[in-house]
Order: C-alpha cells, then structure tokens, then sequence
C-alpha cells in the first residue's frame, strides 16, 4: 500500500541529497561521508542511507562496523554514529550476521530493499538525508528515482576520478539524472592529484581537471576539486575513536566546507 | 526425475522436490509451501540457451573471469594488459567479453571507441584490436557514447546470455570477461550460463586498504558459493613512485595487512602487487597498450609476473 507523503517515515525530512557516479571506486561513499560530517559540523541534523546493497562501504567509514539496526513501532531505528544523535545511519551491513557475508541478489530483491530502507526509517526529523549510491545505472538506481519522486529530492552530487574511462561512465550518470529527471547540484572531482610527501611535487595520478571540463559541457556546477590524501585511509581506519571525531583534523575538511556550503546554499535558496 | 540436490532450497519443505523438477509445486510435500505456487507456474528445466551456449563455448579453450566486489581497483585495466599480454604471442587468439553493462570501459581501454558490432549469419562479429584479440561490450551497441543505459536486472541478464550465445568469437585460447562490481545480476548470470561450459578460474582485483578489502571477502565468499576455482588476488595500486624523488608514497594503505594477508586468512593464493604509475590510467585513457609502451615501469614487471602465474595455473588445468 503507498502511503502519502505527509505521513510516511521521509516527511521530516527537509532535503534529500543523492550521491552518485557512474564509476565505481571514486569515492562516492567518502564523498557521502565528508559531507554528512561537514553538514554535522554546521550544526544539521543529518542521515546517510547507503543503497550499496552488495558492497556497502557507509558503516566502516563511519565505524560502526558490527552494530546492529533495532526495531520499534515507528519501523527500523537507525545507527547513531555519535553521542547527540545528530547523525544518523543505515545501512544494509547493519543487516549481515556476519561482515563478509556476500549479498547475492539479484534486481527484484535490491530493489523491494530499497523500497523498505525509503519507507520503513524512523529517521524522525532531519535537515538532509544523504543517499549513498553504488556505481552504475540500474536497479537500485531506477528504485530510488520512482520512489523518490513523491518528495522531491533537491538533487544529485556527482562524483569523478579526472581520467577520462572514468569521466565516460559519469556522463551517462549525467544523462540519466536528466531522464528521471533529478537536477545535478554539482559534480566534484575527487583524487585529483597527489603532493608527494618526501618532495611536495603533485603529480595527476589520475589525470587532472577533467571533471570541471564535463561539468561545463553538460552545464551544471563544479563543486571542487578534492585531492588524494593518503592519510585519509589511516584517519579512517585508524583503530580507537571514530573518524567522526578526527574528521575536522583531516586536511580535506576545508575544501569539503565549501563543497557543502555550496551545495546548502543550493538546497535552502529552492526550498 | 530424481531430485536434484542443488534446485533444493536450504528452508524448503522435507521431501522437496526441487525447484526445477517437474514435480515442482506439485508434489505431495509442496502442499503449505509458500513457494508452492511459484514453483507450479514457473518455466520448468535448464534454460534451452544453455546448449547454445554450450555449443559456442566448445571452442573456446580457456575462460577466466575477472571480479572484484569493489568498483574502481582496476578491473577493466587489468582485463586490458592481461589481454594485451596475451595476444603478444600471434599463435594465442583471445577475447575479451565486457559484461559491465551500465559502465563498459572495454572500448575506450582498448582503443576501439565508437566502433559498432557487426552481424552475420554466423553470429555477432567482435570488434578487434589484432587480428588475434577480439572484444565484445556494450559499448558498441550504443549510438552516442554518453547514452545511459539504463535497464534492470533481467534485461542485463538477456544481453549477457546474448553474448554468450550469439557472439561468433572462433576459435579462442582464452576469453577474459570482465565484470562490474558487486554479486549480482551479471555475475550469477555469467556464472550460472558458463557452468556447463566450464570456467577454469577467476582473478580477483583489490587494492590495499580495508574498504576495499571488506567488499573483496564478499567477492571471495560469492565465487565459494557458486564454487567458481579462484586462480588468485591481486593487490592493484599499492605504492607510487614519485617521478620528480623516486621515493614510494602509499596511497590507499594497507591498514589491515593489505590483500596478501586477507588472501592468507582466506586460504586463496597471492598472485601479486602492481604499483600506481600515472601512465598505466593514461595508456588505458588513449586505449594504447600500456606493457608495450613502457617497458620500464616497475609496474611492467609486476604485471608480467602476475600474468605468468595466471598462464601457468590455466596451462596446469588442461
């Protein structure tokens, strides 16, 4: 049965905010997390969905590796990656017995996930739910589209690597933003470039610039560029606290600032 | 019919009698099934594609698959100069199948963008680089590069039994497929179609920090499950030398041991580690061969090495 807007679990929420990316591996789930945690930082009320069925990232980078998801008349609560319940997480690992359990399913299964992660979240109030997508245009993908379009979702973040196999596969994430219709808020490029620690020479890994170049042809915005930061990793993987703690440590919070308030000033001029 | 064990669901009733006999939703034990009524209206026996596939995959010698759990490690580079490396020897005909429907790199990685499939009564002609290595992809069926191809999962699974089925490869030595992140649709797909023409292993690709690690151990479970041999890891991206001071710097690292010590914990061999080189991405970006072109990179040598160990284990399964 569909519910209406005005009662369903997704109604506090003020805007919803899609990461996506064509390719895999750019860094859309780090993307998802530095902005939740910059959002957080600005004091919003935050949630972050990871629709990653079969490989979902959200839970490590947030550590919360092994926690469970709990049940209460509202539908699922979700994990609370720190002491004010000002961020908000879920995840289909909160689900796995086990973490390396493979999720072996195919497109109606994703997709009847999906569909219980968009309606059965107590997410209560939140000023902006961040979707973490997996790469590609297909099941999980068309789902979160349909079932998305009664409340308006304000839009798309796009993510790249610079090189250009990377860049060909976005593209068609451009295009299919435009088919179902979600306006693209901006892209970032992510990875773009490396200073050599030992000589602080920056080499392009990856290439460089060209996810403003596709940004302009296609006409939306460019959100930034976001270079590779090998302590990232550690920040994140690092055992003992969280990197919701260290996060404002990390050398990429200053570049993620305005990343976010570009991309709020976006949300809350439409709204 | 006797029963068949594996069409025999773990939660099904005693005496099931498997999903795809042809007592299925019918027998005496399926009465209070759930699944009953599923069981009793839905397409009974193999897939008549199968024998189809069967028939073209007989000449086909060798088939590897190549996975990850993870998007971005370097799949479709590595399928790439395994197949480049390869194909050096003339007398070694090889095929590359890109089943990565939504995001197909194969084209542009192997300098054939914007060419288009040709038909003949045969069978769909792949596209070919050399006159010994042929590619097959998604990519070549779309009229303008940026089309989304936007399709769920049993349409995906129609092209893959489609590529199998009518892609006029010859004779090949070795068919490399390629695979999209994950274990879904496309990989049950392409394991479920190949398993009676025989896959003889798959190589997975990972690079070195837990992230990636987490999603490859699902990876590695997905293959135990559907009992795909794994030929072996391989630790992509671990390490860059800096051009301008020739010092090494890691850059996703290996915070938990990297993927010799996961392929340890899981009992499955370690074939090696490729470092990062800019030219590698840049090679694959002008759809060159990145092994023929800079035979000085430290990243050469592990590739090749690599690769010997993959020829040598498919070489010991003839």
């Amino acid at each position: 049965m569909e519910r209406s807007p005005a009662t369903s679990n997704l109604s506090q929420v003020k805007h919803i905010i899609l990461v996506l990316s064509g390719k895999g591996g750019v860094g859309k789930s780090t993307v998802s997390t530095e902005l939740a945690l910059s959002l957080v930082e600005l004091g919003k009320k935050v949630g972050v969905l990871d629709i990653d069925l079969t490989g979902p990232s959200i839970p490590r980078m947030f550590g919360l590796d092994g926690q469970q998801v709990h049940q209460a008349s509202t539908g699922w609560i979700p994990v609370y990656a720190d002491e004010t319940k000002r961020l908000a997480v879920m995840s289909l690992g909160f689900l796995l017995q086990n973490k390396d359990d493979a999720v072996v399913w195919r497109g109606p299964k994703k997709t009847a996930m999906i569909k219980q992660f968009l309606e059965d979240v107590a997410w209560g109030e939140l000023d902006y739910l961040l979707i973490d997508t997996p790469p590609g245009t297909s099941d999980e993908h068309i789902s979160v589209a349909e079932n998305l379009r009664q409340y308006n979702p304000d839009g798309a973040v796009v993510v790249t690597t610079p090189q250009a196999v990377s860049l060909a596969d976005v593209r068609k994430e451009l295009n299919f933003c435009r088919k179902v219709k979600i306006p693209v808020l901006g892209v970032v490029e992510n990875m773009s470039g490396f200073v050599c620690p030992h000589c602080a020479e920056c080499s392009d890994l990856f290439s460089k610039g060209g996810g403003e170049a596709m940004a302009e042809e296609f006409k939306v915005d460019f959100l930034g560029r976001v270079p590779i930061d090998p302590t990232l990793t550690t920040l994140i993987e690092a055992e003992g606290g969280s990197f919701v703690n260290r996060f404002t440590q990390s050398s990429l919070y200053p570049i993620f600032q305005k990343i976010t308030e570009k991309v709020t000033d976006k949300c809350e001029s439409s709204s | 019919m006797a029963p068949r064990n594996e069409d025999v669901p773990e939660n099904a009733p005693e005496h099931c009698p498997g999903t795809g006999s042809d007592q299925a939703g019918k027998a005496a034990s399926c009465a209070g099934c759930p699944n009953q009524a599923a069981c009793a209206t839905g397409p009974k026996g193999p897939d008549p594609a199968i024998p189809l596939i069967n028939e073209r995959m007989s000449s086909v010698k060798h088939k590897v698959l190549v996975l990850s759990g993870k998007g971005g490690v370097g799949k479709s580079t590595f399928t790439t100069n395994l197949a480049f490396a390869l194909s050096m020897d003339e007398s070694i005909q090889v095929g590359i199948m890109d089943i990565d429907i939504t995001g197909p790199s194969m084209p542009r990685m192997t300098g054939l963008d914007g060419e288009t499939i040709h038909q003949s009564n045969s069978g769909w002609s792949p596209v070919y680089v050399s006159d010994n290595l042929g590619v097959m992809s998604v990519g070549f069926m779309l009229e303008n590069p940026d089309d989304a191809v936007i399709w769920r999962g049993p349409k995906k699974n129609g092209i893959i039994k489609q590529f199998l089925k009518d892609v006029d490869w010859g004779q090949l030595d070795f068919l490399v497929v390629d695979t999209p992140p994950g274990t879904s649709d496309e990989h049950l797909s392409a394991v479920q179609y190949l398993k009676e023409a025989g896959i003889d292993g798959a190589v997975i690709i990972t690079t070195p920090q837990e992230m990636s690690l987490q999603d490859v151990r699902k990876e590695i479970n997905f293959c135990k499950k559907t009992k795909i041999p794994i030929i072996g890891v391989v630790e992509n991206m671990s390490g860059f030398v800096c051009p301008g001071c020739k010092k090494e710097s890691v850059i996703f690292a290996p915070n938990t041991g990297g993927a010799r010590r996961m392929a340890e914990e899981v009992g499955v061999p370690f074939l090696g580690s490729i470092p990062l080189d800019p030219r590698i991405g840049k090679s694959c970006d002008l759809g060159e061969s990145f092994l023929d072109l800079y035979p000085d990179s430290p990243a050469h040598t592990a590739y090749l090495s690599v690769i010997e160990k993959i020829k040598a284990y498919v070489a010991a399964q003839a």
